[in-house]
């Protein structure tokens, strides 16, 4: 692979500039334009999922439940749950970061099936229009988890609204996965094997597996949800000799392979940022690679561990107790990988390591307590309260969100040409690293010592916990305010970045920042391993 | 890459078995085979699904890819009700 | 960047963006539709789930349930998909060697098929309806054998309705796709060169006859021993 250019100039023509108008961005099958398109609704998406986050931390600064009803409470960490989870963290680093460089790192000129690439984010506005809706004309109270028989028969609100949206959601999900799969199948560049890839492709098609195999079935047990809803018949109700439990299987068989759709490709982002940053071959790559696999078969290998107190049976709790350990173990080898990657490696600390930084810790200790609730009789004690929501936060946001933040500050350049900032990025990082660290810490204390979740007024001994939660929630808000602002600066007023400013030798920086329309030039033919910096010490950084 | 074309003869063959085989299975229906029955049905629709699978949409020709693809749905689906059945079957098993 | 194979020539107009060749096109579209068809396939299984567990919760009450089952419209629909499958497949067949007449016909024939079991399903369940057997709409069997509990029966029917009625959603979207490639082959849009969206469509058709290969033992057939 040659060395790019270091000229820091714009081309001429590239994917931005080659059409204007409304129209060829909305009609365009462009993947790089779609991935912008992602990336304005992920992150509108985002902040209205902020807001709830704000209100819940407000109404839970005080013990009395005195800012909002309960049943307001239970409305707000709904739709904070939902949005975030299916209209923010599922698409977030697929949708954006994947749809953007997957096609560049194989070496083609676009997605397998483009135009279902742009059916994909038009069902995700559409989703997402649908249950902004809902949410506006009276919310859904069910909990992002729809439990039945609440969501079929008791609850008010909106639940069979706010489920078609989702629904519109999950296909969106899988159309981006069959992309993935059949782009990674298919379309790689010549020269371009299986064991030459970039570790972020193991990951997204991981990702992609897992978004074909799950999302159906818990669209099959919304959908049943929402029959059971309307006709005021189904089969989850007791009175026909109905189980709820059975909503739980079907929901949980995709919705805990889901937290690994949103963790695989977070972790493929970090592979790429920690071989960029140190200069170095990822340790183990075929460890790494094997580990996206095995992350993704045993995923679907333990979803009862969600149920282990809603009365399935100790033997079946027992098996998915097993399977959780297990699942942890591919998780721990990438992360020892990553470690010993960055053992003797040339770290940079630009934004972007310090976000694959942040990943590395945080999700660490996100994993090491999810061994905690694996253990049946420590989730006895802990189940349903902040111990559990401490967990998933420390994944979804101190991995996954810091991932995505990394990925869009180590892409920008070739996405639009422009650097950011680095003093404020690096500055927004510590915030945001402080600020997560304050907000979520507390939650393992307050969960461990007992206040349940999801209630909107607790005993007054918790409080001062929650206060120093809720201080940690604004100084996090500041902390993501902070990237919107100086990324939108720098589309007009950045440095312009150079083609690689990273030098880095992943495939998508041999072309030009921002690239043309179809990518390459010419059809790159691929010589060597990835992340061969050994053989290119003439790489280096330009910024 | 070359397609393999189907001799007409093997789809009446293929058509013929699988009419065959429904007829057959419903005459089972009324034969008392105790639990067998079930076991005689399923074994009885996995085979006709294994004729259309294979020579309808031509799996036996296809690259090794889609029948890996096939595969790991049998796999999966498989996996999901036999985690659930796990649950069911040993609810009522002394703790 | 040139994406024809030969200098000079002029790429097939079905040839799409990202792909050097219509081969390559091809493979990859119909891993494509395999790959979506999994999907399809799991979302069945979530409903194959339920009904694997209460069957087995209560094999009593679904035995008495898939008594009230029109077994004869059943085995001649069977029947009618199997036929259908066929027709499909000397279609896709036809579209194989560019015949575009023959691709029609098979492929009407296939639809007279499709239509003929969406028509003998309507007839059932107007026969359920006006039997009380459809849940929520004034539903009422008794029963006295021993095991059997109603409401059970209910959830049997519960969920014969929603899994034939997914079941026939899906011929329905099936009916539209094979209508749209009858339409493109009579403008004579499939040649032996290009003819994959009818191989797509094929496989599209023959997985919705395999669920319903399931779905007949399982609802009709539950052991129609005189007990």
């Amino acid at each position: 692979m040659s060395a790019a250019p270091t000229a820091a100039v714009h081309p001429r023509e590239h994917y931005l500039n080659v059409d204007y108008g409304i129209r060829s961005w909305l009609l365009t099958t462009d993947h790089k334009r779609i991935a912008i398109l992602y990336m304005i609704s992920v992150t509108v998406m985002f902040f209205i999922g902020g807001i709830f986050a704000t209100l819940i931390r407000l109404e839970l600064m005080t013990p009395a439940g005195d800012l909002v009803t309960s049943d307001t409470y239970n409305k707000l960490f709904t739709m904070h749950g939902i949005v975030m989870v299916f209209f923010f963290l599922i698409p977030s680093v697929p949708a954006v970061i994947g749809n953007f460089v997957l096609p560049m790192m194989v070496g083609a000129r676009d997605m397998a099936f483009p135009k279902i690439n742009l059916l994909s984010w038009y069902l995700y506005v559409i989703g997402a229009g649908i249950t902004l809706y809902c949410i506006t004309i009276g919310g859904v109270d069910t909990g992002w988890t729809f439990y039945t028989p609440f969501s079929t028969t008791y609850s008010n609100t909106y639940v069979f609204g706010s489920i078609v949206g989702i629904l519109f959601a999950g296909f969106s999900s899988i159309f981006t996965g069959l992309n993935f799969i059949a782009t990674i199948h298919k379309l790689r560049a010549p020269g371009l094997t299986w064991r030459r890839m970039q570790l972020f492709l193991w990951s997204n098609y991981a990702t992609g597996v897992i978004m074909i195999l799950g999302t159906p079935v818990v669209a099959i047990a919304l959908i049943l949800v929402a029959v059971e809803r309307v006709w005021h018949i189904g089969i989850f109700n007791p009175a026909l000799g109905g189980d709820p439990v059975l909503f739980q299987h079907l929901f949980w068989f995709y919705s805990h392979p889901a937290v690994y759709i949103m963790v695989l490709p977070a972790m493929g982002v970090v592979s790429e940022l920690v071989t960029t940053f140190s200069r170095k071959r990822v340790f183990g790559y075929e460890f790494v690679a094997a580990a996206s696999i095995a992350i993704a078969v045993f995923g679907f290998l333990v979803w009862g561990h969600h149920m282990f107190v809603a009365g399935i049976s100790l033997y079946s709790a027992l098996l998915f107790s097993i399977m959780s350990y297990l699942v942890a173990i591919p998780s721990a080898v990438k992360v020892f990988n990553w470690t010993a990657t960055l053992y003797k490696g040339a770290i940079s600390y630009r934004t972007p390591m310090l976000y694959a930084f942040g990943f590395i810790g945080l999700f660490t200790m996100g994993g090491l307590t999810g061994l905690f609730v694996a253990a049946l009789g420590v989730d006895i004690h802990v189940t349903d309260t902040y111990f559990v929501v401490a967990h998933f936060h420390y994944i979804m946001v101190g991995g996954t969100v810091m991932a995505y933040l990394g990925a869009i500050h180590y892409w920008w350049p070739k996405m639009f040409g422009r650097m950011y900032p680095e003093g404020w990025a690096k500055l927004s990082a510590g915030i945001i690293f402080i600020g997560f660290n304050v907000t979520f810490f507390p939650q393992f204390l307050l969960g461990y010592l007992g206040m349940p979740r999801r209630y909107h007024a607790y005993a007054p001994e918790f409080q001062v916990l929650n206060v120093m939660s809720t201080a940690g929630a604004s100084i996090l808000a500041v902390g993501y305010m902070l990237p919107l602002i100086y990324l939108l600066w720098s589309l007009r007023y950045g440095e312009i970045a150079p083609a690689n400013p990273w030098g880095s030798t992943g495939l998508e920086w041999q072309t030009t920042s921002p690239p043309p329309t179809h990518n390459f030039e010419e059809t790159p033919v691929v010589t060597e391993e990835a992340y061969a910096y050994d053989k290119h010490p003439e790489m280096e950084f330009v910024a | 890459m070359a397609e393999h074309t189907v001799p007409k003869k093997i789809y009446a063959a293929i058509w013929a078995t699988l009419l065959a085989m429904t007829l057959i299975t419903t005459l089972v229906a009324f034969v008392d085979l105790g639990r067998f029955n079930t076991v005689v049905a399923l074994a009885i629709a996995t085979f006709k699904a294994s004729l259309v699978v294979l020579f309808f949409m031509g799996a036996k020709y296809t690259p090794r890819l889609t029948r890996v693809v096939i595969i790991c749905g049998i796999f999966f689906l498989g996996l999901l009700l036999a985690f659930s059945m796990v649950d069911y079957l040993t609810r009522l098993w002394p703790a | 960047m040139s994406h024809s194979t030969e200098a000079g020539t002029v790429p097939h107009p079905a040839l799409q963006v990202p792909y050097r060749d219509l081969d390559q096109q091809r493979e990859t579209a119909t891993l494509g539709m395999f790959v979506f068809l999994l999907t399809e396939l799991m979302m069945f299984g979530g409903l194959f789930c339920a009904y694997l567990v209460y069957r087995t919760l209560y094999f009593p009450s679904f035995q008495e349930g898939s008594k009230h089952m029109d077994l004869a419209i059943g085995a001649v629909n069977t029947a009618v998909l199997i036929c259908s499958s066929l027709t499909m497949a000397l279609g896709v067949q036809a579209a194989q060697k560019g015949r575009s007449k023959a691709i029609v016909s098979w492929m009407a024939v296939t639809l007279l098929f499709g239509c003929t079991f969406l028509v003998l399903k309507g007839v059932e369940y107007y026969q359920h309806w006006r039997a009380h057997e459809v849940p929520g709409l004034g539903f009422d069997l008794a029963s006295s054998t021993a095991g059997v509990d109603i409401a059970r029966v209910q959830l049997f029917f519960v969920l014969y309705f929603i899994m034939t009625g997914l079941h026939a959603l899906h011929m329905l979207i099936g009916i539209g796709l094979v209508t749209w490639i009858t339409i493109c082959a009579g403008k004579g849009r499939y040649t032996e060169g290009y003819h994959n969206p009818v191989e797509n469509v094929g496989l599209y058709w023959h997985f919705v006859d395999l669920v319903w290969i399931y779905l007949f033992p399982l609802l009709y057939l539950i052991s129609r021993t005189r007990t």
